[in-house]
């Protein structure tokens, strides 16, 4: 039975794969199972894992238990109940008040989370290594590197900055910024070729040696 | 000749590149691996936690994007359970499920890690950044069972980790946008020590959260499992796997110079 889905597997694999040719029924037939199957799945999980445990179970015990407490439950189940009112024209308006508490709570922890996280760190991490500098504790390397990055966010921030137009000094920065930005996207590009490969590394060892070699050893003879 | 090289069929180039990766899966071939230093940080802070500390590990990837992700979860896994560290595995993303469990599984077979002492694996909860947040205050408020349905207070681990104060490192191997989610909601709000594992897509935007401390390690796609499993001395799929991509970065490598100069000659040739 293991060997059968071993089979499977690799029937699948090579559909997609055929797609290299060209696109041919076994590709689309390959594609829309893994999409149908990969929703089904996502739905199944979702109601099992989170409608389940964090609405439905509080909601019965509390009917069948009396515990009046547990109704308090029906607040954001009726809140998310709110998003099927899209369904019916008539009552459609009814969505704006779920959006509008997930915007508002999703927005409030959002923005002075990534705030910190995403913009002062950033910051203090760009401008540290000043400090160090002026308190002796980098060597040539490092201060080569802290500067480097210095003239790298000044660069590619001034890129993006339009509201003085592109000539002079202000162009010259924007050009340093493009060869940053330019580096970042070679290595980008480099480490997806790298992912990219890994994944056909592994679907080549799966054929060779899983498909293969275990229908090789399967052999009566 | 060159306009045909040029104008090469791009079926060939896939060609080659299968070749590029069949042929030396066949020949067994190995180069050797230098460990980078995002990886070693991780394996340096993993390895001087203290005996009964606990590693969170967010197995926050898909089935198109196992290769990378499975063998650096294996190799942690492995240096986790032979140092006695507790792990708790779950996943974000319903895809990841299955295969945090598998993982785990037979690691802890493998190493005789026990589950409900050693590790714990809960699962997949829906909700997020929402699932982050509710772990701060209680893990038992998000996850009220193990995957297995088991639930947590049954559970002889669980007793002394309540939050994340009792979590020495969060691990996230991930396809996605996830780590930058540990970073701002865990991170920022709980002063969690934050790891990631990514795959190479991922991995260049992270590195400005490596530099500022925000992670205190990054292992990079398949390489990133191959060093790992070099610094635990266990090769597995990562180190077999990056010995077959150097093939591979050879044969890319030739063809992104042969159409530089290709491209120049043809330029030349038309001024």
């Amino acid at each position: 039975m293991e060997l059968f889905g071993v089979w499977v597997a690799a029937f699948l694999t090579l559909c997609i794969y055929s797609f290299l040719y060209r696109d041919n029924p076994f590709y689309r037939f390959a594609e829309h199972l893994f999409l149908g199957v990969s929703v089904g799945y996502g739905i199944v999980l979702s109601i099992h894992d989170g409608l389940i445990p964090f609405a439905w179970n509080p909601f019965w015990k509390a009917v069948t238990e009396r515990e009046p407490a547990g109704l308090l439950k029906l607040i954001p189940i009726a809140i998310g109940l709110m998003f099927f009112a899209r369904l019916v024209p008539k009552h459609a308006w009814i969505i704006r008040y779920p959006f509008a508490i997930l915007i508002g709570v999703g927005s409030g922890l959002a923005i002075p989370n990534v705030m910190d996280a995403s913009i002062f760190r950033q910051l203090h991490g760009t401008l540290v290594p000043f400090a160090q500098i002026y308190a002796g504790k980098l060597g040539p390397f490092e201060i080569f590197g802290a500067i480097l990055m210095f003239i790298g966010v000044i660069a590619t921030l001034t890129y993006f900055f339009f509201s003085v137009e592109h000539r002079g000094v202000v162009g010259g920065i924007s050009k340093v910024g493009i060869v940053f930005l330019m580096v970042g996207f070679g290595s980008a590009f480099g480490n997806t070729v790298m992912g990219r490969v890994s994944l056909l590394i592994q679907r080549v060892d799966f054929l060779v040696n899983d498909w293969i070699g275990n229908t090789i050893q399967s052999l009566p003879f | 000749m060159l306009e045909r090289l040029m104008n090469i069929d791009r079926r060939i180039i896939f060609i080659l590149v299968a070749l590029a990766v069949i042929i030396p899966t066949f020949l067994k071939v190995s180069f050797p691996i230098t460990v980078s230093e995002p990886t070693r940080q991780i394996y340096t802070h993993i390895d001087e936690l203290p005996p009964d500390a606990t590693v969170l590990m967010a197995f926050n990837y898909g089935p198109s994007s196992l290769a990378e992700l499975e063998p650096m979860a294996a190799a942690v896994l492995r240096h986790c359970f032979k140092r006695g560290l507790r792990v708790i595995g779950l996943t974000l993303f319903p895809d990841g499920a299955t295969l945090g469990d598998e993982v785990i599984k037979d690691i802890a077979e493998e190493t005789g890690a026990v589950n409900g002492e050693d590790y714990v694996y809960l699962g997949y909860r829906p909700g997020r950044i929402q699932v982050l947040l509710g772990m701060g205050s209680s893990i038992e408020s998000v996850f009220e069972s193990d995957y297995a349905d088991k639930p947590l207070r049954e559970i002889p681990m669980m007793n002394a980790i309540k939050n994340y104060d009792h979590i020495d490192l969060v691990l996230d191997l991930a396809s996605s946008s996830s780590p930058a989610w540990w970073i701002t909601y865990t991170n920022t709000r709980y002063n969690q020590q934050i790891a990631a594992g990514v795959t190479g897509v991922m991995v260049s935007e992270l590195y400005p959260y490596l530099q500022t401390k925000q992670l205190v390690g990054l292992m990079p796609g398949l390489l990133g499992a191959a060093e790992y499993e070099k610094l635990i001395n266990a090769p597995e799929k990562g180190t077999a796997g990056m010995s077959v991509q150097s093939f591979v970065h050879l044969l890319i490598v030739a063809l992104v110079i042969f159409g530089n100069i290709a491209f120049f000659i043809r330029r030349r040739k038309e001024q």
